[in-house]
């Protein structure tokens, strides 16, 4: 009854297949990717997703500007005060 | 305090970033630094100095092992733990278990070094550590695949963005590669005899080599560039489709390559043949990614004047395009037969693992580390130095290999009237002193850039520190006037 199974069992069988079965899912991926407006307007959207949280830097979101801080920083180290 | 949940540094674990960050530089520095010792030996033999733990044949795995599994696993560890919080707006899961990869990496890549100047090895290229150092690296890939899988599974964002899909394809064949090629019968604690003999060992050992090159070194850096391009470039990635096209194509055909590296030998002539097409046809896929990374740029090409971070990306990805390229010409049989068992296969490597691997880590790490500390980079001249120091040396070295590698091949297959060898063995190697000199200095370039790199970053880092304690004290002053 389950003889047929067998016939998968042969290298010369089971890789030509295999490599069917890879092609014809590329393809499939290929199809899926290439048709369709709303599909490809909606993959093209992800793009954007690194810069979903681009935040600002630590002392800006307190309110101190970075080039504020980095001059102050400066200043401090060349008077050698603790300010 | 709204504002202070918001903070990065809060929301996600940036610690274990930070310590992947600076354990990747430390590797670049001894794995390179060795690399170019050994270079010295070969050419001035002296400088094995009879101390069987300096000979080439012990530190050139300790080289390799040092910058792919050193220097490019830290900085893959240290990226993909960035990029999947930061692409799932998650943070990252298991803490204690990441922590683990971290010590356990670390750990491991240290022993394995100490063990082949000891003289222990399993002698697999590229995966010369013997079977309790491969165990224990196997749990800690483990790990390291729970920690990321689970980051993802409690991702806000609904989308998993391709970097991790790139990342994921690399953990998943790494632990795949890694397990059978390494399955083997220990007879004591530090010696043990491949499964696998004859002919399907060294299809094995390939089949892993070429994937580790495929996954390791290709796949996962890959992850890198489709996030550190676009954050660089202040732009998206040219086409979001063209990456997933780029990504399954790439896994598809990767796995099928190994066999060009064992052309000419006991290997099914059909196999070399079916390993060579493969080959031919990942050039698609490799210039397609290529092509999607340097046109993210597009519109935007004034950047590669003012920059310098923007200079090793595009750059890498020049070089992706241009060793992945020669990789499919090298696979075919008729130049294989020219190019094997000489340096042009070292060259290839090389512009490979120089030009793309370490420029893309370099720029992504230009990137990263002032975010990691909250500052800007100590000095972007010296951003400047360091690339053309890189670039200048990866020039050197490509083209030293080449003359080495096409005149060397080209001695070997010459024959006089008689039909008998023009040059023998040793014509070849006074021929190659030369080129070993410049590979030498080409390398050399290449270290000096990655010291001046890790001088800006220790820079950068006392700098980040420094304004965060004065941030610090402000914040507390403000409040003490509230």
């Amino acid at each position: 009854m389950f003889d047929w199974l067998m016939w998968f069992t042969h290298m010369e069988n089971s890789k030509p297949l295999a490599l069917v079965i890879f092609f014809s899912a590329f393809c499939g991926i290929l199809l899926y990717v290439f048709t369709g407006k709303q599909r490809a307007r909606r993959l093209e959207s992800y793009k954007y997703i690194p810069f979903d949280e681009d935040e600002p830097r630590q002392s800006e979101l307190h309110g101190f500007a970075r080039d504020d801080q980095r001059a102050r920083i400066e200043t401090q180290s060349c008077n050698g005060d603790g300010q | 305090m709204a504002l202070t949940s918001a903070l990065p540094a809060e929301q996600y674990n940036y610690d274990i970033v930070r310590k992947f960050t600076i354990m990747a530089m430390v590797w670049a520095v001894i794995g390179m630094s060795v690399g170019v010792y050994i270079a010295c030996e070969l050419a001035w033999p002296f400088l094995n100095f009879d101390i069987p733990a300096l000979t080439f044949g012990r530190l050139r795995p300790v080289h390799t092992t040092l910058v792919i599994f050193g220097f490019g696993g830290s900085a893959l560890f240290a990226t993909s733990y960035y990029i999947v919080q930061r692409t799932c707006q998650a943070r990252l899961a298991f803490p204690w278990l990441a922590e683990f990869t971290f010590w356990g990496w670390t750990g491991g890549v240290t022993l394995g070094v100490l063990s082949y100047m000891a003289g222990f090895s399993q002698s697999r290229e590229y995966a010369e550590f013997e079977w309790p150092l491969d165990l224990a690296i196997a749990v800690v890939w483990v790990s390291y695949i729970v920690v990321y899988v689970e980051t993802i599974r409690r991702r806000s964002q609904p989308h998993i963005y391709v970097a991790n899909w790139f990342f994921m394809a690399f953990l998943l064949a790494v632990a795949l590669l890694h397990i059978f090629n390494n399955l083997a019968v220990p007879i004591s604690l530090t010696k043990s005899y491949s499964l696998f003999a004859g002919v399907q060992d060294a299809m094995t050992q390939w089949w892993y080599g070429h994937n580790a090159v495929g996954f390791f070194l290709t796949a996962a850096f890959l992850g890198m560039m489709y996030y550190f391009v676009p954050k660089q470039a202040g732009r998206p990635v040219y086409s979001y489709r063209l990456s997933i096209i780029h990504f399954w194509a790439l896994i598809f055909l990767y796995m099928w390559a190994g066999g060009h590296h064992l052309h000419w030998t006991a290997l099914p002539d059909w196999v070399s043949t079916l390993s060579a097409a493969f080959s031919v046809l990942l050039l698609m896929p490799s210039w397609g990614g290529m092509i999607n990374g340097i046109m993210t740029l597009s519109g935007a090409w004034d950047k590669l004047r003012s920059d310098p971070i923007m200079l090793f990306l595009i750059t890498s990805l020049s070089f992706y395009g241009m060793s992945t390229f020669e990789g499919p010409l090298m696979s075919l049989k008729s130049v294989n037969a020219l190019s094997h068992y000489t340096d042009w296969t070292i060259g290839h490597v090389h512009s490979g693992a120089l030009g793309w691997v370490a420029l893309v880590s370099f720029g992504s790490f230009y990137h990263l580390i002032p975010r990691l500390y909250d500052t800007r980079m100590y000095s972007d001249t010296l951003i400047y130095v360091h690339f053309w120091l890189a670039t200048i040396g990866i020039v050197l070295y490509i083209t030293s290999m080449w003359v080495a590698g096409i005149g060397q091949g080209l001695m070997l297959r010459s024959f006089d009237d008689y039909g008998n060898l023009a040059y023998t063995f040793i014509e070849t190697v006074e021929f190659m002193h030369t080129p070993y000199v410049w590979r030498a200095l080409g390398g050399a370039f290449f270290v000096a850039g990655v010291l001046v790199m890790v001088y800006n970053i220790y820079m950068t880092v006392q700098a980040g520190r420094r304004e965060q304690a004065a941030l610090e004290a402000k914040l507390a002053a403000k409040l003490a006037k509230a």
